[in-house]
């Protein structure tokens, strides 16, 4: 059932375009310099104390960064489990109750992660 | 309908992708297994979140963190979420290359499925023995 306005909007059957075929590729293009980042940090804090790892994250620069990827990596995260969601649940039921645990465990997992971040600046 | 002498041939046939008739060329491999580490990756974006928080909560929080963490399983998940991080950061960084038109080609696809597979196991396989040999704790 294609009208022309549907063919005007140029969005097709998944309401959405190509939008987010281009949020996940934004996405990625960011998490390659901040992947690299969060390996050189782990690593420089691998069997280390507390201390170093609270010193290091009371640093704006570094906490801004990890928020960043923390909250990119998410986004990606909740992207791509879509699409494995998509391809493989096929009763409707089953794929929305997914897609809400999906996108509630991120918002979860994120928020934590930069309360934990303002937490450590506080101290 | 029961008269169609196709409808019995039909059935037979193997429908495209036959997981079970196929051999599975490297490429297929490569797909499902990027499919496989994002999942991975997004279970260890648990794991980070109890890192931080760990880290704000404080010695006793942090000691909590590494007494699941610093078990020969603890340490076998570490493991596999570092190799998945690679082999995700590897064979995205291909996808990226076929967004832009590169690689398309069969031998091409065929080969970076090789590499992504070997370099991301030396990554994997060095950051651990890296941090093993003492090499790690820079940021101390």
């Amino acid at each position: 059932m294609s009208t022309p306005l549907q063919r005007v909007r140029g969005l097709g059957a998944s309401h959405s375009g190509t939008g987010h075929f281009w949020r996940e590729r934004v996405t990625a293009v960011a998490l390659v310099p901040l992947s690299l980042w969060f390996l050189y940090v782990v690593i420089g804090l691998a069997g280390t104390t507390e201390v170093s790892a609270l010193v290091f994250f009371a640093h704006p620069w570094n906490a801004i960064l990890m928020a960043a990827f923390v909250v990119i990596a998410l986004y990606h995260a909740a992207l791509g489990l879509q699409v494995v969601i998509d391809d493989y649940i096929h009763t409707a039921g089953a794929k929305i109750f997914l897609f809400l645990l999906v996108r509630f465990a991120v918002i979860a997992a994120g928020s934590t992660c930069i309360f934990a971040l303002l937490r450590i600046a506080a101290q | 309908m029961a008269d169609n002498p196709q409808v019995r041939e039909a059935r037979q046939r193997p429908l495209s992708p036959h997981l079970t008739i196929y051999r599975w060329p490297v490429t297929m491999m490569t797909s499902i297994t990027h499919r496989a580490t994002g999942i991975a990756l997004s279970v260890g974006m648990l794991i980070l979140a109890w890192w931080l928080v760990s880290i704000s909560n404080g010695p006793e929080g942090f000691e909590s963190f590494h007494a699941v963490m610093d078990t020969p399983l603890g340490l076998l998940v570490l493991l596999g979420i570092t190799w998945s991080l690679a082999f995700h950061f590897c064979n995205g960084v291909r996808h990226l290359a076929w967004d832009l038109g590169y690689g398309f080609s069969k031998e091409a696809s065929r080969q970076g499925s090789i590499w992504v597979i070997a370099i991301s196991a030396v990554i994997a396989v060095a950051i651990f023995a890296g941090v093993w040999s003492g090499h790690g704790g820079y940021l101390r």
